[in-house]
């Protein structure tokens, strides 16, 4: 299978998410003012700061042409994975559900957080068991998790909700300890965390290797 | 004689004295020009020459550093140095300071020294990498007014850091800072850059080819930071009182940063020498486009002409002379064969970047300003560059204390314990955790060791080449070989004594290379000092460069590149000498390297490495309030040297559990990190290992000599010493190389140090890890 990963002037995370990914499949960078993602079956939109994000993290980046074109394949049914910056941009352009605030302690933090898996059953968690922690690294200044209240309840009784921080990691102060949601559909989901940085024992925790493995099975339609 | 070009008000003596030329300078300029100097000439002339580009009171002694080794690619005179690291790759590296712009401006002057040196590796065709910083602030804990300016400028300095290299991609991988009365005025913002480049890619600075263009990329150009090597960096900080009434003024010269334009500038730089599209590059820092401008015609004996005319200005009505010595951030400088200058532009629009032709390489050998074509300014390139006079320093030592004893913050009659948890908790020896979680210790996916995991952070060469190849399971397939980078500077150790104290820092860099089982490859060096023309600071200096050279070539560590910051002093006085030590070494194989923290219960502790601890100078003298001891104890650079060989060889061999170097707070402190990094306790004996070494030799000599007395071994320092932990068949292999000292067992929920063997009197001190990790973490409260 070929993931593509989205490349903004200011992405920072695009060769971690591309090494990480060819660590299941084929994989090839996407420069964001291209519309064409050159046949991939799964985008990566990556961490960073896409064009600056001196205005509000990920607004500019949503009207980019490679966003645009990525925009129609979620519609299509496209699996669509939002790292840190790559979640924000998801979520301003109405791709996924509630926003991302800046933290609760006002500073960029880098931690190495557990999470619990809520939701194994979706294209992005299903080499996952339900309920497995998962230690992955988390690095961001804008990561608190919002959404209305019927929006919230909404997202929880349709599994939107895929991933939490668990016990006391919530660092950021996000809702719910909300720390991935997917949208309605299933096919578009978005983290704070960072999943291509957890892929290699030598550099950290492997666990975020199942995030891409799981998209690859989703794909290639071999169930776990 | 040359005509002065066009006519423009004519400046003075005056004036000169006041962009902080001498009369004498002054005067070698008007005899340089064969005329008066007009205003952008003498705006030029008086950047060039000052310390800060042209360290004219330390360039004599800059000369007797070893800077030559097999593995030097690039030694000091380009933007950074650079080190061979096999496989074909070279590792540019290099430290900068921003010490006064952080002192007026914390934020921004934090971030732009991030963003200067990381110019200075990708204008020489490397990807940086990673970043280190190495900081010093007054007391922050302190109630007095000192403390609330520490806290303020600690808290914007580390912002600053942040905001720069976590929105650029570049991680910050270690670091190291230290309180101290003698900094709260003026405090030290220095930061490393590491990157990496095939060896044949690097690319020099010096223009060439009469005819080729002169090509302005990046940022536009603005008003900011006018005068800030001259007016900021070459003078003393004035008497700012507490709410920094004298700073105010000043705060124009502090450039402001934008990292998503660096961004861009990083990966168009890289792209366009890719391409092979540059003839030279050279990154625009102090004193803006007049430095390298003159720079790159004098490393090319050749001339430039610019004309400012064509320089894309942020703001309408700037002054020629505005437009040549503008701080700017941002901007990179090339020079391009005209016949690729579309393909340049290109690359340029690509990535949003502005790029102009703004001149021409020239045979005159000359600096020639015009605007609009009509000649505003002309000087001969070396008189630019090379003609500043060189001052001889007048060192003397000191007859009386230079610095006042810090006041005292521990009780005479605390006991060992009280002690011990005081050292953890000050503000110097307390967990870094929450400075580094606000960094990018891990993007570009080569970060082996984070902070606090080991001495040196720990980078793999080719973050790719892993994978598959670690697990928590054990090893498998091909070594990943991987950079180590260290960085240190214990001032007040330096103020003691400038020779031992200096030479004792270099060690230590090399020390914190060995506990990850890698050798030094080279170093370099910011050297920030007080006032050279003072007696008293000229010796600090003088002495503190005689150790760096004595020590890096004891250890075949050259120094490849580096920077100078005098003047480092205001009301109060001079902050401590501080020669800050950045170390870069070679790990054959990451899988391998070492953790700080004790790794296994039931392994065998021990003390490694001719340690022979004292409390000079110590933190314990410190927190003491104690008067700086003059002098520290001699230095057997051989015995130490081969320590750290031994240790090394161990890690390489895999042979450690864990390897740390003992150093602020001596063995317990040492013995506490290993605990709180491994999450286990250990019981020790010291009486015996200090009794007895495993050499028979060494037997026989310490059997006759006194013990000394506990706080002395317990919270002595002193350069030379490990803490590691492992098998006992390991520490017997370990004692053939060097002296191995038996301390104990790792185990259980406490550190517990006793007396001795055969001690009835209770243990010298018994602390639980929640005890030892609450005192630890004195500094949370500071970033709420």
């Amino acid at each position: 299978m070929k993931f593509g990963v989205l490349r903004f002037p200011g992405s920072c995370d695009e060769v971690d998410a591309l090494y990480a990914a060819r660590r299941v499949g084929d994989a090839e960078l996407i420069w964001h003012g291209e519309r064409d993602l050159k046949g991939a079956q799964a985008i990566i939109v990556p961490g960073g700061f896409s064009y600056g994000d001196y205005l509000r993290a990920g607004a500019i980046a949503r009207f980019s042409p490679a966003m645009e074109s990525v925009i129609a394949f979620a519609e299509d049914g496209g699996l669509v994975l939002g790292i840190c910056n790559g979640f924000q941009v998801l979520c301003e352009a109405h791709l996924l559900p509630g926003a991302l605030l800046g933290n609760a302690n006002r500073r960029f933090t880098f931690r190495q957080v557990e999470l619990e898996v809520v939701n194994a059953d979706t294209p992005f968690t299903r080499a996952c068991a339900g309920g497995e922690p998962l230690s992955i690294p988390a690095k961001h200044a804008w990561g608190r998790y919002y959404a209305e209240d019927r929006t919230l309840r909404a997202m929880s009784e349709a599994g939107q909700v895929v991933l939490r921080y668990a016990g006391s990691q919530n660092f950021n102060g996000s809702l719910d300890d909300i720390a991935g949601v997917c949208n309605e559909a299933g096919n578009v989901f978005g983290l704070m965390p960072h999943p291509e940085h957890a892929v290699d024992g030598l550099t950290g925790s492997t666990d975020g290797l199942k995030i891409f493995e799981s998209m690859r099975l989703a794909i290639e339609g071999v169930s776990a | 004689m040359p005509e002065a070009p066009r006519a423009v008000p004519a400046p003075s003596l005056k004036d000169a004295l006041a962009l902080g030329l001498t009369r004498a300078e002054y005067e070698l300029v008007c005899e340089k020009q064969g005329r008066e100097p007009n205003r952008v000439e003498l705006a030029m002339y008086s950047l060039m020459w000052s310390e800060h580009c042209a360290y004219k009171h330390s360039k004599k002694l800059l000369r007797t550093l070893p800077t030559e080794g097999p593995h030097v690619v690039m030694g000091p005179g380009e933007n950074a140095g650079a080190v061979d690291v096999g496989g074909g790759l070279a590792c540019a590296f290099k430290v900068e300071s921003h010490n006064h712009p952080s002192a007026v401006e914390p934020f921004q002057g934090a971030a732009t020294g991030v963003g200067g040196i990381l110019r200075d590796i990708f204008a020489i065709g490397a990807r940086p990498i990673a970043v280190l910083d190495s900081l010093r602030f007054g007391e922050p804990l302190s109630n007095a007014t000192g403390g609330a300016r520490a806290r303020y400028l600690l808290d914007g300095a580390v912002s600053g850091i942040g905001h720069y290299g976590n929105s650029i991609g570049v991680p910050t991988v270690g670091g190291e800072v230290y309180f101290e009365d003698p900094y709260q005025q003026n405090c030290l913002v220095n930061a490393m850059a590491l990157g990496l480049a095939p060896r044949e890619q690097l690319v020099r600075s010096a223009a060439a080819g009469e005819g080729n263009l002169v090509v302005l990329f990046g940022a536009s150009t603005g008003r900011d930071g006018i005068g800030g090597a001259s007016v900021l960096a070459s003078a003393e900080l004035g008497g700012a009182d507490a709410d920094g009434g004298a700073e105010v003024d000043r705060r124009p010269t502090v450039q402001v940063g934008d990292p998503f334009e660096e961004k861009k500038l990083l990966e168009c730089s890289l792209e366009l020498l890719h391409r092979g599209l540059l003839v030279s590059l050279q990154d625009l820092g102090a004193a803006g486009l007049t430095s390298s401008a003159s720079e790159m015609a004098s490393k090319g004996a050749v001339g430039i002409d610019i004309d400012v005319a064509k320089v894309p200005l942020r703001e309408p009505g700037m002054e020629p002379f505005e437009v040549m010595v503008s701080e700017s951030q941002e901007r990179m400088l090339c020079v391009v064969e005209p016949a690729n200058l579309d393909a340049v532009m290109e690359l340029c629009e690509k990535w949003e970047v502005g790029g102009a032709a703004i001149g021409t390489v020239t045979g005159s050998r000359r600096l020639r300003v015009l605007d609009r074509g009509g000649l505003v300014g002309d000087m001969p390139v070396t008189a630019l560059v090379d003609d500043c006079p060189l001052y001889e320093l007048r060192p003397a030592k000191p007859s009386k204390a230079v610095y006042p004893p810090p006041p005292a913050t521990l009780a005479p009659d605390a006991t060992p314990r009280q002690t011990l948890l005081a050292l953890l908790a000050s503000p110097n020896l307390a967990s870094r955790r929450p400075l580094f979680e606000q960094y990018d210790a891990i993007v570009q996916s080569r970060t082996v060791r984070r902070p606090e995991q080991a001495d040196a952070a720990v980078l793999a060469i080719d973050p790719a080449a892993s994978a598959g190849t670690a697990s928590a399971e054990g090893i498998a397939g091909e070594p990943v070989p991987a950079l180590a980078v260290s960085i240190d500077g214990n001032g007040r150790r330096v103020a003691a004594d400038p020779y031992r104290g200096t030479v004792a820092a270099v060690l230590e860099c090399a020390s914190n290379l060995a506990c990850v089982g890698a050798e030094p490859l080279g170093t370099t060096n910011n050297l920030n000092f007080g006032n050279p023309e003072k007696a008293h600071i000229a010796w600090q200096l003088t002495e503190s460069v005689r150790g760096l050279g004595d020590a890096c070539r004891a250890l075949s560590a050259p120094i490849v590149g580096g920077n100078v910051s005098l003047y480092n002093e205001g009301a109060a006085g001079p902050i401590y000498p501080t020669p800050v030590i950045g170390m870069v070494g070679r790990v054959p194989d990451a899988r391998r390297v070492a953790q700080m923290g004790f790794a296994r219960a039931g392994a065998s502790v021990a003390l490694v490495g001719p340690f022979a601890p004292s409390l000079a100078a110590s933190e314990l003298a410190k927190l003491r309030g104690e008067p700086l001891a003059d002098g520290l104890a001699e230095i057997d650079l051989d015995a130490v040297r081969e320590a750290q060989l031994a240790v090394r060889e161990a890690v390489r061999a895999g042979a450690l559990q864990s390897a740390h170097d003992i150093a602020e707070g001596g063995l317990a402190v040492a013995l506490a990190e290993c605990c709180l990094a491994g999450n286990l306790g250990a019981e020790v004996a010291l009486a015996e290992p200090f009794r007895q070494t495993t050499s028979p030799a060494a037997t026989e000599r310490s059997s006759t000599r006194p013990l000394p007395p506990a706080a002395t071994v317990l919270f002595g320092e002193g350069p030379g010493g490990f803490v590691v932990s492992g098998s006992e068949e390991a520490l017997c292999r370990l004692g053939e190389r060097t002296a191995v000292r038996r301390l104990g067992l790792v185990g259980g929920e406490a550190l517990c140090i006793l007396a001795g063997g055969d001690s009835q009197t209770g243990p010298l001190l018994e602390v639980n890890l929640a005890e030892l990790r609450n005192a630890h973490g004195a500094l949370a409260g500071l970033f709420p």
